[in-house]
């Protein structure tokens, strides 16, 4: 314990030093979210220090082996840091798919070599992924995909086309399935990284509903793609991408309790006065203490290698279900005033558009109906589920 | 509860088929968003919804209008909602003409209203949530007329209005029904600055700064210190309209939906084969003929003057409130990924419910105010 306490204050010590103070104001929008990545134009000189600082001591990615970036905490360690962090209130210093989803399934299924090659750079922050998995006919049914990869000796030949892939237009490399054999629809899938300036990648974005264009359909066109770059064995993509799905659910999950998340939602909403809203809230505030704590359970759990593989799922269907109706209450709080999507007042229509953000929780990564679904089947074995 | 009657069938068949044809998403929903028109509605279909005689629809017979009642204006509502047709028709044709009927200021607006050249807006929150009670704009007698100050907000259409009814206090302090005038204020008046809002479905609500506004004193619509009654029996027509345009949107959604969950195939089969989605859709069709049903009660209620209209009213806007939002959501979510882009139509009509919640009170509001009533 000693050595814990040590470590809190140096933590303590290093945080307090080294945390820009405009990193540790909450974040008033997703546009404020650090991505890195070969383009990425920083907000500002604080938001870059903040990143290239903490990846420079591998604490974007605590746990990871300080051999592959990381900073090679315990998972005790690993927890006193984000406390710490959220003590002072400081901003996650990266957002990436390459640390949430990618790296995990590289960890576990990479080689040596490519462990070297792409971990390092996901912890700096050097490299933004994309994700190349649901195509037009392959949404809920993923193992569905069609994009084909033809073994031409060194190298693989892509076409086909993907689909809701999220800043493809602003990521320098993707992961991405394909297929490799059409005997089996399971077996036939593998899992390939390539950088996005391949000859023969091109993106259209895609408008959503809240107005903004995070995602795009993604073409492949010919697109030559150098052996060592499939990750696990051919025709076995299916595990890796499966194994990755799960650290998404889990980042999903965990998306409605990000910063401010001490605060419950009674007190950021201010005075309340209606008495059924009042009430709703309070019993939301139950629901969101209460997943709280079971977020809290579940790390431990995940950490400790103790959580079964359909998890994510349990946690991914109630984190987003919670996180849709925190958005509903906040539009109910607002009133009129929640409605405009265009004012200087509404922040160029903040609440809306982020409230209409959340519809996407209970679809993206996998729907509200497939999550409940492989609970059914893998958790509580139903026949025929 | 009792069933339509031919010529209702008629008019809904009607405006059914025009509105099918003429007030399509495509053709004005998008078309007026997508142009930034200021408006956020055409006044092309408005001049044709005049043709049609529904402009004048409510308006009494004597005064020029087609006479008809509340549940007429609810089949014509709900056509509005299913379409999504943007359209002055809520606050002009229902709202604005049931406070002016019998009036000296309804002589005056319903010829343009009927003709389809006049628009009408209605000013009564001041704050985010509808609370009528909470009226404190004030009206100080000046001369012989009165001069107004304040704000209003949520003023939908009122930056297009040719006359926009300001409920004003005259007497009495917030929280009180009595010492409530409504007044009929022409656009152009000195001292009114209109700031155009557009909200999330599109569609423009204004809010409003009055400073010392000078009216005359024939700009009262009804009795000063009595303008609680004639706003009263305007937010009735108005919450019913807006629960039948609820039911509308509700209807639009989840044909759409079914539509879609016939043709999507994921695992080689349907969508529409998952018992988990039959079952939501089927629970979903049972809410909306429900939602429907309390509609149409409440407008039967108001068309024979009964009494019990006042909380059959609210519990119309409140179910047909929370049926919507399933609908909505339902939608979105059964459409998976593509519900979430702009270019399908089944977000807009998320959007459009959420608006029209939050319109002449919400769920919440109108929920307590039914436990207040049957307490
Ligand atoms: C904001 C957003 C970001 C995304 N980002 C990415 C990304 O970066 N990369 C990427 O590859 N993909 C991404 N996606 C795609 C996402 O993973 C898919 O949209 C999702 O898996 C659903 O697929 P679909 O859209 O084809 O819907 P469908 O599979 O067509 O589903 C339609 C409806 O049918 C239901 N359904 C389908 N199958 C079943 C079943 N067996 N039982 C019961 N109900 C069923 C669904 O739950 C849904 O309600 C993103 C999506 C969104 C909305
Ligand atoms: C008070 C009472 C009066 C009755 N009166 C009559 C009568 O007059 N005449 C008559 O013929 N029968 C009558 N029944 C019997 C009744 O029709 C059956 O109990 C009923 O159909 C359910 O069948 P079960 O009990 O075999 O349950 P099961 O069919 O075994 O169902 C068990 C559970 O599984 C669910 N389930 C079953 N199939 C599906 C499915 N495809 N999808 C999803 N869930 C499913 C059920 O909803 C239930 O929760 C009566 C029953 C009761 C309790």
């Amino acid at each position: 314990m000693a050595d814990l306490d040590t470590f809190r204050a140096e933590t303590r010590s290093w945080l307090e030093a080294n945390c820009p103070p405009e990193m540790r104001t909450p974040m008033r929008s997703e546009d404020d979210a650090c991505w890195g990545g070969r383009h990425f134009t920083f907000q500002s000189e604080a938001q870059k220090r903040w990143m290239t600082v903490m990846g420079e001591k591998g604490w974007t990615v605590p746990d990871w082996p300080a051999a592959y970036g990381g900073g090679g905490l315990s998972p005790a360690e690993t927890k006193i840091l984000r406390e710490e962090m959220k003590a002072i209130g400081a901003r996650n210093p990266l957002s990436s798919f390459g640390i949430s989803m990618l790296g995990p399934a590289l960890l576990k299924y990479g080689t040596e070599e490519q462990k070297k090659r792409f971990l390092p750079e996901i912890a700096r922050g050097e490299i933004r992924w994309c994700q190349g998995y649901s195509e037009p006919g392959a949404g809920s049914d993923l193992a569905g995909l069609q994009t084909k990869a033809e073994d031409k000796g060194d190298h693989y030949l892509v076409n086909g086309q993907k689909v809701w892939t999220s800043y493809a237009d602003k990521a320098d490399w993707i992961f991405c399935l394909v297929r490799t054999s059409t005997e089996s629809k399971h077996g036939g899938i593998s899992f390939l990284l390539f950088d996005m300036e391949s000859e023969g990648v091109s993106t259209k974005p895609i408008l959503l509903i809240s107005g903004y264009s995070p995602f795009c359909e993604t073409f492949f066109d010919n697109v030559r793609v150098p052996k060592d770059q499939l990750v696990g064995e051919v025709n076995r993509g299916w595990d890796v991408a499966k194994y990755l799905l799960g650290h998404e659910r889990e980042m999903i999950s965990g998306m409605g309790l990000g910063s401010g998340s001490a605060k419950t939602l009674a007190q950021s909403l201010g005075e309340i006065d209606d008495a059924i809203l009042a009430a709703e809230v309070a019993l939301f505030d139950v629901d969101a203490l209460a997943f709280a704590a079971m977020s809290e359970h579940f790390i431990d759990q995940l950490k400790a290698g103790e959580a079964h593989p359909a998890m994510p799922s349990m946690m991914k269907y109630a984190g987003t279900e919670l996180n849709k109706k925190r958005h509903e209450l906040i539009m109910a709080a607002g009133g009129s005033d929640a409605l405009e999507w265009e004012s200087e007042r509404s922040r160029g229509g903040k609440a809306p558009r982020e409230w209409l953000r959340t519809k996407a929780n209970s679809i993206e990564g996998g729907t509200s109906e497939v999550q409940l679904g492989i609970v059914a089947k893998h958790i509580l074995q139903l026949p025929g589920a | 509860m009792t069933l339509l009657t031919d010529d209702q069938r008629q008019l809904a068949d009607m405006t059914r088929s025009f509105l099918a044809e003429e007030g399509t998403i495509k053709k004005q929903l998008r078309h007026w968003r997508d142009t930034g028109c200021k408006d956020g509605f055409g006044h092309g279909l408005w001049k044709q919804m005049a043709e049609l005689g529904l402009t004048g629809l409510a308006i009494p017979e004597e005064e020029g209008g087609l006479g008809l009642g509340a549940t007429e204006a609810t089949l014509v509502m709900e056509e509005i909602g299913r379409n999504l047709t943007p359209s002055p028709f809520l606050t002009t044709a229902l709202v604005a003409v049931e406070a002016l009927k019998g009036t000296e200021q309804g002589k005056r607006w319903f010829p343009g209203i009927i003709a389809g050249e006049t628009v009408a807006a209605i000013a009564v929150d001041e704050g985010p949530h509808h609370r009528p009670r909470a009226i404190a704009l004030e009206a100080k007698r000046s001369g012989n007329g009165f001069s107004l100050s304040g704000t209003k907000q949520f003023v939908v259409h009122g930056a297009s209005a040719d006359v926009i009814l300001v409920a004003a206090r005259t007497a009495g302090s917030a929280g009180e029904a009595e010492g409530l005038t409504l007044f009929a204020v022409p656009r152009d008046a000195a001292g009114l600055e209109i700031e155009n809002v557009t909200l999330a479905d599109a569609s423009k609500a204004a809010r409003l700064t009055l400073s010392n506004v000078a009216i005359d004193a024939d700009a009262v619509v009804g009795e000063v210190d009595h303008g609680f009654e004639p706003l009263r029996r305007a937010m009735r027509a108005g919450r019913t309209g807006a629960a039948a345009e609820l039911v509308g949107v509700a209807a639009g959604a989840s044909a759409m939906t079914l539509d879609y969950l016939k043709q999507r195939k994921q695992f080689g089969k349907l969508i529409g084969e998952f018992q988990v989605l039959q079952h939501r859709a089927a629970h979903l069709f049972g809410e909306i003929e429900i939602a429907r049903a309390a509609t149409l009660k409440a407008a039967e209620l108001l068309d024979k003057g009964d009494e019990r209209a006042g909380v059959m009213s609210h519990v119309a806007k409140a179910k047909a409130g929370r049926v919507s939002a399933l609908a909505v959501q339902e939608g979105v979510q059964m459409h998976g990924g593509i519900g979430m882009t702009d270019e399908h139509d089944i977000g807009l009509y998320m959007k459009r419910e959420k608006v029209l919640d939050a319109l002449f009170g919400d769920v919440n509001y109108h929920a307590r105010m039914v436990g207040m009533l049957t307490a």
